[in-house]
């Protein structure tokens, strides 16, 4: 009984498999940014850059107020275009900038930041990537609009006029 | 011309198939002999691929831009060596050589075997004319090297600068050799299984080719990770990139089929593993193939997007799955022998037991690599599967792995006894206390570190004795098993001991920190035919006053425009310094890498001892008296 039922399964297995190689073809696989939006953003307990404390991602963000979270780091080329636009962007009321440090170190970030200009209200640290992950980032840089908790906004890539003119568009 | 005659010859080349088929089908039924017409045949269809993919080179060298494929990825400014490499450094190109390859290696196969059954030679020729014939079509579909446009542009779009590079040059041929290779492995299993003929003697007959292309997957990857170290500038040497993961699942599951021949050679034991893994060593480069070249994964191999290619694969390479499973349960005569047989301290259960490690870290790279695809396609999530993942699955088996590694080929066949030789035991201890100390020394985590080390270090120790112990006669086993527990040390020391600096510098400035400092001295030019290059002198002082010039620089390429950063390495014996700068736009700084990596030389060394191991096996008559 044995020999027949599992040979019959192997097949099912890998019929499943095709399928879904199949839709995968047929999926996009280069920036998808609407894929995570509406969704509850991932718990965390997070060290902050300046005072290396633990901080929880429920004392970060409250409801009934914008949050731009950003990932970033010193060693990303990319982050440094970026960065004038989120120099811009903190000036808006009513939006919070959180800066996630991706992978860095801390002294060449301090360096970015005083180069550069910090944007950020608060800088968490994110040092093996695995925040990064939780977000479903696939790299750096990349931004992510909060309200009530939600993701309302994600930018993969840098930031650059038009989605600066499309993130102002959503916090009014 | 020559594009012409490519083309036709590759139509002929499929005309052959059937004929061979038609000659096949006939001399199976009817003759004694093996009919001598299929092996011409055979032979003049190999011709006909070597004939169209040395037209193919033609187009490239006389830079014809009426063939699209030289038109997309080939330019007059290129030197000579890149418009040869270009042939396969492309989607169409690089097919060609699959199909030259599957036909070379028909023909070497039929050449060699003469001593085997006529039917048994037959079945595989057939096996192996359906994947040809598959590819044939594939490529003449959906990939056509030789497509013509009109009016013939006078430039063309040039090769991806990362592709300019001596060692990704000869890359693809010889990791294809390997990839490739275990078609004929997946053939000739497919026609041992229909005849039931797997045993001791087909065992003996198969190991030669499943270490063939063992040592040329194993020399592929190492050189495709050594491009990716330097050309790359990560200073990395493995990412656990998808594309990586894809060469990685098809080795571990040769280099487990090899072992199992080794157990059928010589107990008759494992058969049905022995069919399962030569399907699935060879499902994986196609599973590969499909990975990468449909688009689904993106990365430096997806050449194009283009579903129609991506769904034939995807049709093609689930026919094969579907044969070889129906072959695999109604024609292959199950073990009637159970694992009683097996004696739990016997050198064939410490190879079951690594077989099943292996198969273990097969899965997990097999999970990490097309699990996101499966979450996409469910739930539409995306995630990515980065190296604490394989990590922390892979580190802690790595253990009971080394272990079984150093006292495996101590043990007898069938039945070894309780004597606990002492000097092993001596041998463990000497690795624990080395490793222990080193560990204090580094001031690293106690625990996973010194476990891991201890264990590196025994088989190192333990096959670096038997080198010296005259009356072991499988040198092969021994300098592969020696290179393996070489380079797990040398990778754990490299992880261990890396150092990293990255900064941002001007022009004459100069970076100080406790370790290190780094003078940017200046700036220099470089013009060559194809590309630019700005080449920065950095001079580095460390502690003790050593003083090191590095000159990593910037390559501005004509065609296509892509600015490439080119990283510098001192390489020694003990660590690599490697250097890379980057430009940053709108700013008068350059971003500066500064890595020092130990003991890189001894991680693709290692390598090749374990190549070594089996090319040394490939020669030897006997493996073990």
């Amino acid at each position: 009984m044995k020999i027949k039922t599992f040979p019959l399964f192997l097949v099912i297995i890998f019929l499943i498999i095709f399928v879904i190689f199949y839709k995968g073809l047929n999926n996009s696989n280069i920036y998808t940014p609407e894929t995570n939006l509406k969704k509850n953003i991932p718990y965390f307990k997070v060290k902050t850059f300046d005072s290396e404390k633990l901080i929880e991602s429920d004392e970060i963000f409250k409801n009934d107020k914008f949050y731009l979270i950003n990932i970033w780091a010193s060693w990303c080329v990319p982050c440094r275009d970026e960065h004038p636009f989120l120099v811009d962007l903190n000036k808006k009321k009513g939006l919070e900038i959180v800066g996630l440090n991706y992978k860095d170190n801390k002294k060449n970030a301090k360096i970015f930041l005083d180069d550069l200009g910090n944007p950020y209200d608060i800088i968490l640290m994110d040092q093996d990537g695995t925040i990064s992950i939780e977000w479903g980032a696939y790299g750096v840089p990349e931004t992510f609009l909060i309200y009530n908790k939600k993701i309302i906004k994600k930018v993969i890539g840098p930031l650059d006029s038009k989605k600066v003119f499309e993130i102002n568009e959503l916090v009014k | 011309m020559a594009s012409l005659i490519g083309l036709y010859s590759l139509f002929f080349g499929l005309c052959s198939s059937f004929l061979i088929i038609f000659f096949s089908i006939k001399n199976f039924r009817n003759f004694l002999n093996f009919d001598s017409k299929i092996l011409s045949l055979t032979f003049l269809q190999f011709f006909f691929v070597v004939v169209s993919f040395l037209g193919l080179i033609i187009s490239f060298i006389n830079s014809d831009f009426s063939n699209e494929t030289v038109y997309n990825h080939s330019h007059t400014t290129k030197p000579l060596f890149y418009k040869i490499s270009g042939t396969w450094g492309n989607h169409e190109g690089s097919l060609l050589l699959w199909l030259l390859v599957l036909t070379l290696f028909l023909f070497l196969f039929l050449l060699k075997s003469k001593e085997q059954s006529k039917k048994y030679r037959i079945l595989t020729l057939f096996f192996q004319q359906i994947i040809i014939i598959g590819f044939f079509i594939f490529l003449l579909k959906t990939s056509n090297p030789f497509s013509y446009i009109f009016p013939t542009p006078a430039e063309g779009l040039g090769l991806n600068p990362i592709l300019q590079d001596p060692a990704l040059a000869i890359h693809p041929p010889i990791l294809y050799l390997g990839y490739v290779g275990s078609s004929i492995i997946f053939s000739s299993t497919l026609a041992a299984a229909t005849l039931n003929k797997i045993n001791k003697e087909w065992a003996t007959h198969i190991k030669k080719w499943v270490l063939l292309s063992w040592v040329f997957l194993t020399l592929g990857i190492l050189l495709g990770s050594i491009w990716a170290y330097y050309e790359l500038g990560w200073g990395g040497f493995w990412f656990w990139d998808p594309v990586e993961n894809v060469s990685l699942m098809p080795w571990l599951a040769l280099t487990t089929l090899l072992h199992c021949l080794l157990v059928l050679e010589k107990r008759f034991l494992l058969t049905s593993w022995v069919v399962i893994l030569s399907i699935s060593t060879f499902t994986l480069s196609m599973c590969g193939t499909f990975l990468v070249r449909s688009g689904i994964l993106n990365s430096v191999h997806t050449f194009a997007n283009d579903p129609e290619r991506g769904l034939f694969i995807l049709i093609f390479l689930f026919s094969l799955i579907f044969l070889s499973l129906f072959i695999f349960f109604f024609f292959h005569k199950f073990e009637n022998k159970n694992m009683n047989q097996l004696f739990w301290l016997s050198k064939e259960t410490s190879i079951l037991i690594n077989n099943w490690f292996m198969m273990y870290f097969l899965t997990v790279v097999l999970i990490g690599t097309i699990y996101p695809i499966f979450l996409e396609v469910i739930s539409s999530e995306k995630i990515s599967v980065g190296p604490p993942f394989y990590h922390k699955l892979i580190i802690p088996f790595l253990i009971p792995f080394l272990f079984m590694m150093a006292i495996g080929p101590k043990l007898k066949w069938i039945k070894s006894d309780m004597l606990i030789k002492k000097r092993l035991i001596v041998l463990f201890l000497i690795s624990f206390l080395l490793s222990f100390l080193l560990v204090i020394k580094l001031n690293k985590d106690i625990l996973i570190n010194s476990i891991l080390l201890t264990f590196a270090f025994y088989l190192f120790f333990v096959s670096l004795r038997d080198f010296f112990i005259k009356k072991k006669l499988s040198l092969p086993q021994n300098f592969a098993h020696f290179g393996f527990s070489l380079l797990i040390l040398s990778i754990l020391f490299n992880n261990i001991l890396s150092k990293e600096i990255i900064t941002n510098l001007k022009v004459g400035e100069i970076y100080k920190s406790e370790k290190f400092e780094i003078n940017f001295e200046n700036i220099g030019q470089v013009e060559k035919k194809n590309f630019k290059e700005i080449i920065g002198k950095f001079i580095i002082k460390d502690s003790e006053d050593n003083i090191e010039i590095l000159n990593p620089g910037l390559r501005i390429y004509n065609q296509p425009n892509i600015v490439t950063s080119e990283a510098d390495i001192k390489v020694n014996l003990f660590e690599d310094k490697f250097m890379t700068m980057n430009y940053v736009p709108n700013q008068d700084y350059f971003n500066i890498r500064y890595q020092i990596k130990p003991f890189m030389i001894w991680i693709w060394f290692s390598v090749l001892l374990i190549t070594f191991g089996g090319i040394m096996s490939v020669f030897k008559k006997r493996y073990e008296n």
